[in-house]
């Protein structure tokens, strides 16, 4: 096939796809000028849908790399049963719908769910409030570190952190000097990508939340509750944000893509 | 490691045993009732009809993109490459908001695909952007060139050497990007849903066939569909996945 | 003449990897393209080959210009020093590949594969794929595979370098036993001159892009053109502007005319059938001799001793201008 013609086809594709659209959200938010779309982004529902997404953010993410870190390790250098059922669990996040995973969460811990009736009994409200969105976003956003640094640990091997404790390392020294620095650029790219997801979760929040406007409201919602309200450059200027949001994740991505070459 | 199974089964394992235990709480007929719905039927169809179209077309473009970035040269390449991961960081709502601007009934270009099955195959084509390329890509870079210039001293075309050297290579990976392009496209929310219109027997995905089920408080009914989802979706995984391990069978001496 | 290149120039960048290059090789001979790392003659191989494109020159195959052919059309059979294997093909697929392109018939394939896997000694792995053999076996497949569609001239690219010593000795003899059989123009690339001057009819010296002398392994090693082959061809001993061969170098107890000097030994070391003398004239010198064992039992050489040594043959080169 000509160098040209592939060139162009894949090119358009991109451009009708991808780029177009992209382009033409950004135009619609600033066609009246900053003013509008400004004002649209700080009322008070928008800003509180901001800390809302940065919350939730701030929890899952720091949980999931934690676990990430200590799930790869168990899988890659300890043997256990059901290895292949852990791999599974670990991905299954990445093929399940959003919507059916905020049903799951529902009926755990909604009123009638399984533990639903403890935590009401508690006057604790995980259903309908922050803590349940915080969770379907651990559930979504899980694979990622996982999924990165799993490869690297296999690649580099035990020899390094034979040799640290040959020279008297304990465990946990071993862990923190050798192992970490030798995963760290994986690790980085994996939590670029969580955070990417759960800034970016929709269906499952969607489920789960509510919808209460100005409590349980993520900048998501918030963009479907303005367009559902006729308020286009409210739900655009929002978008908007979460498109600077994911374009600074795209930067991310890019810096610690791990290099195939060197990989 | 006994911590992180805790948190695996808290976080993973119970939410799945809670949805297939809901499933079937109504009994058998509670859930053949639930799955046999024409509205149910209508939504299933639609959805994997569209998933399969969706990743025949990835498995071809994202080919045609990956070989562009890997093989050519041409100016703004890098950027091309970074912006193919957008549709993984950009949220689902605002992808599906950014097709309807453009496609929608305001759209500049006159072009209104809005509330159409077109509309719900072009969401589902951006959400899918990324999965095919990224996953040959890394293959085609490591192939080794030798290969193709044996090929071409042996007397082949470039277009047999890409038949017979070129995508046999290609194409387990081709289809790990298809395997995860598919359970993506199936249940695929966010973007269908404002720019779909969602409507019954038309334009109804599954993923939003069930948030209807949940909000109308039909939980056992929206469980019943979503077990129904999960299992269609192993099985072509797994199919998949088989086929994956054929096609590489020449690897493991 | 079954190959000609002609004045043959090919640059990557600002690297000139061939400078005017011209070489003949003879219609059936076994010709070597000799020398270090860098020198060119992976890139010579490969613009006779058609897989590179030189900047200037042309490049005759029985007489016909095939510069501006590409390697598909040229009918070269190219082996590669990784072996290029369809690794996703059986050895079988492999063999058949070029016959396969062809549209031959089916049974003509079969037979032909069948008898190249027969000469190469493969006939019972014809289904392995490739990442089940070894090195040997590889290569060997990859023999049969450029083999298969009888091509005009057979081109190898260090054919034997990821190749374990023992191994390599092996397949140098077969090389040599294959080629006595089948005949076709066959040109390879080496860098080790022991592959070169037991194989090769005719040996290609190349360095920095030039060719610095052709000939016949004896003549190269008894008439060198210059320093650089006298020195890459064998050892050699550098005294001022003369350089001498260590087993040209005469040990004797007294001495044995004009140009006889004094020396101690230093080292004497047993390699086997040769024995090396390290030697160290007055004037400070550093030299070795090649003697036999019987020389150096005869002689009582130990280190300390002293001896008189003569060179019997010296060369000396004209200063390049």
């Amino acid at each position: 096939m000509p160098r040209w013609a592939l060139r162009l086809a894949g090119l358009s594709y991109l451009g009708v796809l991808l780029a177009a659209p992209v382009g033409l959200v950004f135009w619609r938010t600033f066609e009246h000028g900053v003013g509008p779309a400004w004002d649209a982004v700080t009322t008070p529902a928008a800003k509180h849908a901001f800390v809302v997404t940065v919350l939730i953010a701030a929890i899952a993410v720091p949980a999931n790399t934690i676990f990430g870190v200590v799930c790869a390790i168990a899988i890659v250098r300890r043997r256990f049963i059901g290895k292949g059922i852990v791999n599974a669990l670990v991905d299954l996040p990445l093929a399940l719908s959003p919507v059916v995973v905020g049903l799951a969460f529902l009926l755990l811990y909604g009123r009638q769910g399984w533990f639903g009736s403890w935590f009401t009994d508690h006057g604790i409200q995980v259903v309908f409030a922050l803590p349940g969105m915080v969770l379907v976003t651990i559930f979504v956003s899980l694979p990622f570190v996982v999924r990165e640094v799993v490869p690297v640990l296999r690649e580099i091997g035990t020899e390094q952190e034979q040799a640290a404790s040959t020279l008297g390392a304990s465990p946990f020294q071993t862990f923190a000097r050798v192992t970490l620095p030798a995963i760290r650029w994986a690790v980085a790219y994996g939590v670029v990508l969580t955070t990417a997801r759960a800034l970016g979760e929709f269906g499952a929040v969607s489920v789960i939340s509510g919808h209460i406007v100005g409590k349980t409201e993520t900048m998501t919602l918030h963009v479907e509750e303005r367009f559902q309200s006729f308020d286009y450059v409210g739900a655009y200027a929002a978008s908007v944000v979460l498109a600077l949001l994911a374009i600074a994740t795209l930067l991310a991505m890019n810096l610690f893509r791990p290099n195939e070459a060197t990989r | 490691m006994g911590l992180a199974t805790a948190y695996l089964s808290l976080i993973v394992l119970l939410p799945l045993a809670a949805l297939v235990w809901k499933s079937q709480k109504a009994g058998r007929t509670g859930f053949w009732q639930a799955v046999s719905d024409p509205q149910a039927v209508s939504a299933l169809k639609l959805t994997l009809g569209i998933s399969v179209v969706v990743c025949l077309v990835n498995a071809v473009m994202g080919t045609v993109i990956a070989w562009i970035l890997v093989r050519d040269r041409f100016v703004g390449q890098g950027l091309v490459n970074a912006i193919i991961d957008l549709p993984f960081a950009l949220p689902t709502i605002v992808a599906g908001l950014t097709l309807l601007a453009l496609y929608g009934p305001n759209g500049p270009v006159g072009v209104n695909v809005a509330f159409s099955r077109t509309a719900v195959l072009l969401a589902l084509l951006f959400v899918t952007l990324p999965f095919v390329i990224r996953t040959v890509q890394p293959v085609l870079l490591e192939l080794d060139r030798e290969m193709e210039e044996a090929a071409a001293s042996l007397g082949a075309s470039p277009l047999a050497t890409f038949r017979h050297i070129v995508f046999p290579n290609l194409f387990p990976a081709i289809l790990s990007g298809v395997a995860l392009a598919f359970a993506r496209a199936i249940g695929e929310f966010g973007s269908v849903v404002l720019i779909s219109g969602n409507l019954p027997f038309k334009t109804e995905v599954a993923s939003v066939f069930i948030f209807g089920r949940i909000e109308s408080g039909d939980a056992a009914g929206a469980a019943a569909v979503s077990v129904v989802i999960l299992l269609i979706s192993f099985a072509v995984l797994l199919a998949i996945g088989a086929l994956r391990r054929w096609t590489t069978r020449h690897d493991r001496a | 003449m079954a190959i000609v290149a002609q004045s043959v120039t090919k640059r990557f960048g600002a690297f000139t990897a061939l400078e005017d290059v011209s070489i003949e090789v003879a219609a059936g001979s076994l010709t070597a393209l000799l020398g270090p790392s860098g020198g060119g003659k992976s890139t010579l191989l490969r613009v006779i080959a058609g897989l590179e494109r030189p900047d200037a020159g042309r490049v005759l195959i029985d007489g016909e210009d095939m510069t501006r052919r590409p390697a598909q059309k040229r009918e070269v059979g190219f082996v590669f020093q990784h072996y290029a294997a369809f690794k996703h093909m059986t050895v079988r697929e492999n063999v058949a590949f070029g016959l396969r392109i062809r549209k031959r018939p089916r049974n003509e394939i079969r037979d032909r594969v069948n008898e190249l896997l027969h000469l190469v000694q493969l006939t019972g792995l014809a289904e392995r794929y490739p990442a089940q053999l070894s090195g040997g076996q590889r290569q060997r497949m990859a023999l049969a595979r450029a083999l298969a569609v009888e091509p005009k001239v057979l081109l190898l690219d260090e054919p034997f370098g990821a190749l374990d010593a023992r191994v390599r000795k092996e397949l140098r003899a077969w090389l040599r036993r294959l080629h006595d059989e089948v005949h076709v123009t066959t040109i390879f690339v080496t860098h080790d001159q022991e592959e070169a001057m037991e194989l090769a009819d005719q040996i290609v010296l190349m360095n920095a892009g030039h060719v610095e002398q052709v000939g016949g392994p004896r003549e190269l090693y008894e008439e060198p053109a210059n320093e650089f082959v006298m020195t890459f061809v064998g050892p050699v001993n550098r005294l001022g502007d003369e350089f001498v061969r260590p087993h040209d170098i005469e040990l004797r107890l007294e001495p044995n005319g004009k140009s006889s000097s004094r020396a101690t030994v230093e080292r004497v070391l047993h390699l086997g059938f040769e024995v090396r003398v390290e030697l160290r004239l007055e004037d400070g010198r550093e030299l070795h001799a090649q003697v036999t064992r019987e020389e150096a039992e005869r002689l009582e050489l130990v280190p300390g001793s002293e001896v008189f040594v003569r060179p019997r043959h010296t060369r000396v080169f004209a200063l390049e201008s």
